[in-house]
């Protein structure tokens, strides 16, 4: 039932909503969050890089634990990968359930899951050349929280 | 006859390739034949590896066989 998205090049957040809802019409509430490419810190562009063989299959994985834990009608876990640019839609996660706490629920735990556990491996462009971005502590906090 | 290694994230800048293709055998022989500072780097406690997209639990006994890919995958920063 979920939908596991891995994107090389550029989507529209609004057009994948639309698609979904519509799937997804007779659900209760829908829940969704969108990241972009910050553009702070003199980021000129951020590459998202992944592993085929683990990647989507993990994602997959994830996706089985969220709709055990939680009565979805609906999940969607889209992300891109490769070359991205400030305000670039990065992640696009939607949850469609009966109730809206339970939509809520799977949408947080989805984000804190995919930025601390999934295979994604990031690296930023500044004027100072390219660099990979660490693990933040906030990361593992954010999935101590589940 | 040949295995191939795969390095993610920034140990793809330490090996100065994204993979490489080695002869088959031995986790440590095949270590050995890399250059010391890569191989330190690959060893790293944070480092994870994967044979054929399936995690392991530590390195010890891997051996490859002709075809197989082994992942070495440092702590992730997605989303």
């Amino acid at each position: 039932m979920a939908e596991i998205v891995l994107r090389e090049s550029a989507f529209d957040p609004a057009a994948e909503m639309d698609a979904f809802i519509g799937r997804h019409a007779q659900a209760g509430g829908v829940v969704s969050f969108l990241g972009q490419v910050r553009g702070d810190g003199g980021v000129e562009a951020l590459e998202l890089k992944h592993y085929p063989p683990m990647t989507q299959p993990g994602m997959a994985d994830l996706a089985v634990t969220i709709e055990r834990r939680w009565p979805l009608e609906g999940l969607l876990l889209l992300h891109r990968v490769g070359l991205m640019v400030p305000g670039d839609p990065i992640v696009l996660v939607a949850a469609a359930a009966r109730h809206r706490r339970d939509a809520f629920a799977a949408a947080d735990f989805a984000m804190d899951h995919l930025k601390g556990e999934s295979w994604f491996w990031k690296r930023e462009k500044t004027a100072a050349g390219w660099r990979w971005i660490e693990p933040r502590a906030q990361d593992h906090a954010d999935l101590a929280r589940w | 006859m040949a295995a191939r290694l795969v390095f993610l994230g920034r140990l793809e800048d330490v090996a100065g390739a994204a993979e490489r293709a080695v002869a088959p055998g031995p986790l440590e022989a095949i270590l050995a034949t890399l250059d010391k500072a890569l191989a330190v780097e690959l060893l790293g406690d944070r480092v994870r590896i994967a044979l054929n997209g399936r995690l392991l639990t530590d390195h010890g006994g891997v051996t490859l066989a002709d075809g197989d890919e082994l992942a070495f995958l440092p702590p992730v920063s997605g989303g």
